[in-house]
């Protein structure tokens, strides 16, 4: 079974410590450019190849990801 | 199928818990800290407990825990926190009762408070998170430092000769007759994260049946302590605490016949 | 209907009291001159028939942590010691004091410093009063005179601890808690329900119900200007105890030539040496504080108006007097006589310091 899955990042209280990606299996993403107003470069959706695993979002000490997937 | 239609309610996976509060966590970017309140605070919610379930915050860097929890929480004395909580089951005792400590505040200046409250088998559950490290105090030696690791008052690395070696507080709770349920976790990997959670659950449950205290370890890191990266610190970590503190159950319940 | 009257150590008086006051838990290390009052508790096992919690800690810094977790859930907690005992407490007393809670303390003294002798002072007289823990905090301190006090004032001490979320402290020492007394005993109040302390005391920890936000004990405050604003508010309150919560007594001071001013034990021989004093035509009178913070500051300043001099009489190498001095003034010169380290002054070298004042 196939799944496909996004994100919704709370930007604004990423730290950008990166240990969520880690453990991405389809490394779809990645610390992005862009800084958030606490000067952290936050995490990004990179590649549209999500499984909706929530590899990311169990590993995330402040909880800033929420997951969602659907069947495909 | 495009990012509007699969975010809808029925498709959630995962969200954070509302057992946590909307603060943002002071910790240091990657800190485990983060990790170890998100997992307690999902066991609380998915237990529904809320209401039910009082922490005891220690001295050290999650001395503001009590920030992040809904849940009603009293900040303790530097290592007091297993008298303050046995006080609180003995008087609540239907009642949730954990309490969550460093190492620092855990193994050195708590110590007979720690030993005490596993030996009288109080019906609480004990999470401890060790760093290696005072991460509070700006990254001094902690009794769990490992040999030869340096740390602003080892500068030259903890010299076992001088200062003795870690000390493995968790294998020694377990000697104790009133430890119920011992167990060793981390929670830097996905994997390791839903065994932690896991270890948290059952630690919890097990207060419900009254046969003491169940201790639940994080070897954890500390980035800033250690002077790494979060994700170099996680690999630190792996490599050098990991032999020291092997991962796994340490005491676990015998199976009732 | 007469109240049940027993003979009782002090000690026992203090353990009784709190059986019959209705207090939820007691926490306690053994030291002597004190050990009775955990001895009773154990003998008289109140659990099955009030629900009070009686347990041994592994030191006093465990017993007054566990009293301060008694008390952030708003229990009627205490706990006892002597002086080195007392002194492993002060931490969590700032710590009680810091988070405003109510708790109740009781140090019977011995003579120090150190391990000192086991025998009775009042030489704790500054840790208490002056704040021997760290920070401005103030501990409410009564100063039992008797066997009956001793039990009076646990429940009375756990009135003043919740009226002002403050921890109270009963200084007494070990000749009160040796001594035997008739006592005069109440009926057993009911401890209170979890439903009342719940509607009463809404900072209590409790369980976090879905109608209020989670309650939080703390005496943190990283912020100095709101930690600040803390001290303010404990300063205010500690104003409001001293206008309203000062007791003493006084004895024969309308016509004395000399106040004696004398807490506890202390106060008991003074007692004496007024009548030995009268016998032989001196006029003297005493004047005994019953809280000594807050301290009877006014009363001994109208009293100094008409007397020629002041002598406290204490265990001690002259603590009180410092404050009896500050109430004074240089309005009329204030002595000091003290034994200490154990001893306990006859009346009869008390009538001498007098005589030669
Ligand atoms: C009585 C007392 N002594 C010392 C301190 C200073 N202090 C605060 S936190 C801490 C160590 C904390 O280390 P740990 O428990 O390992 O927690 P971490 O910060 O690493 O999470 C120390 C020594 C204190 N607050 N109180
Ligand atoms: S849910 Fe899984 S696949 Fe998607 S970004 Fe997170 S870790 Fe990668
Ligand atoms: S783990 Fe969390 S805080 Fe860290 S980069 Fe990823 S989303 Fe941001
Ligand atoms: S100092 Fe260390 S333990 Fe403290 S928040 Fe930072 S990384 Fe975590």
């Amino acid at each position: 079974m196939a799944f496909k899955g996004t994100l919704i990042i709370d930007t604004e209280k990423c730290k950008g410590c990166g240990v969520c990606i880690i453990g991405c299996p389809q490394k779809c993403i990645a610390l992005g450019k862009k800084v958030n107003k606490k000067g952290y470069n936050h995490l990004e959706i990179i590649e549209d190849t999500c499984i909706g695993c929530a590899n990311c979002a169990v590993v995330c000490p402040d909880g800033v990801i929420e997951v969602y997937k659907v069947k495909v | 199928m495009t990012r509007e239609e699969i975010i809808k309610p029925e498709n959630l996976v995962y969200r954070r818990t509302p057992v946590l509060t909307d603060n943002v966590m002071h910790y240091c970017p990657g800190c485990g800290h983060g990790t170890v309140h998100r997992l307690i605070a999902e066991v609380i919610e998915e237990m529904g407990i809320q209401d039910k379930t009082i922490g005891v915050a220690p001295v050290g860097c999650s001395v503001l825990a009590y920030n992040y929890f809904d849940v009603d929480f009293v900040e303790a004395a530097h290592g007091r926190a297993p008298a303050v909580a046995t006080a609180i089951k003995r008087l609540h005792q239907n009642h949730f009762v954990f309490t969550y400590q460093g190492d620092g505040d855990l193994a050195a200046i708590g110590t007979g408070e720690t030993i005490h409250a596993c030996n009288r088998g109080e019906n609480i559950v004990i999470i401890f998170v060790n760093n290696g490290i005072y991460g509070m105090t700006g990254g001094q030696m902690a009794p769990t430092t490992l040999p030869n690791m340096k740390t602003s008052t080892s500068p030259y690395g903890r010299d076992v000769e001088v200062m003795g070696p870690p000390l493995k507080i968790t294998e020694l709770v377990a000697q104790l007759p009133g430890t119920y349920y011992v167990t060793r976790q981390a929670v830097y990997t996905p994997a390791l994260v839903r065994k932690a959670k896991k270890a948290i659950r059952q630690a919890f449950e097990n207060q419900k049946l009254n046969k003491g205290v169940s201790f639940v370890e994080i070897v954890s890191n500390c980035n800033s302590g250690w002077k790494l990266t979060p994700v170099k610190s996680n690999e630190w970590l792996e490599e050098n605490m990991l032999p020291f503190y092997p991962l796994g159950d340490i005491k676990v319940p015998a199976k009732e016949v | 209907m007469a109240k049940e009257i027993r003979l009782m150590k002090g000690n026992e008086a203090v353990a009784e009291g709190a059986i019959r006051c209705g207090c939820d838990g007691y926490f306690g290390y053994p030291i002597t001159p004190q050990s009775e009052i955990l001895e009773y508790l154990t003998v008289q096992n109140p659990y099955p028939k009030t629900g009070m919690v009686v347990l041994q800690a592994e030191s006093e810094t465990a017993s007054i942590n566990m009293v301060y977790g008694g008390a952030a859930c708003a229990k009627k907690v205490m706990t006892s010691s002597s002086s080195p005992g007392i002194s492993l407490m002060q931490e969590g007393l700032s710590y009680i004091a810091g988070a405003e809670l109510p708790a109740l303390c009781v140090n019977v003294v011995r003579g120090g410093p150190g391990l000192g002798t086991i025998q009775p002072s009042q030489a704790d007289y500054f840790q208490t009063v002056k704040g021997g823990g760290h920070g401005d905090y103030k501990l409410i301190t009564l100063a039992p005179a008797s066997v009956q006090e001793m039990y009076d004032f646990v429940g009375l001490g756990f009135d003043l601890a919740f009226k002002y979320r403050n921890p109270v402290m009963i200084l007494s020492d070990g000749l009160i808690g040796q001594v035997m007394e008739k006592v005069e005993i109440d009926d057993y109040t009911p401890r209170w329900t979890d439903e009342y302390i719940a509607e009463k005391f809404p900072w209590a920890m409790i369980g976090k119900p879905a109608s209020r936000g989670h309650n939080i004990v703390t005496s943190l405050e990283l912020d100095s200007a709101k930690q600040e604003q803390v001290n303010l508010r404990l300063q205010a309150k500690y104003k409001v105890c001293e206008e309203n919560e000062v007791r003493y007594e006084t004895f024969q001071v309308e016509d004395a030539d000399i106040l004696l001013v004398a807490y506890g034990s202390s106060a008991r021989i003074s007692q004496k040496v007024i009548e030995l004093c009268r016998a032989q035509g001196l006029k003297v009178g005493l004047l005994r504080p019953i809280t000594l913070w807050p301290f009877p500051t006014k009363a001994i300043n109208e009293i100094s108006k008409h007397v020629k001099g002041i002598l406290t009489v204490e265990m001690s190498a002259g603590q009180m007097v410092e404050d009896v001095r500050l109430a004074v003034g240089c309005a009329v010169p204030v002595k000091h006589y003290g034994r200490f380290g154990g001893i306990i002054p006859t009346p009869t070298e008390i009538v001498e310091a007098i005589k030669t004042f």
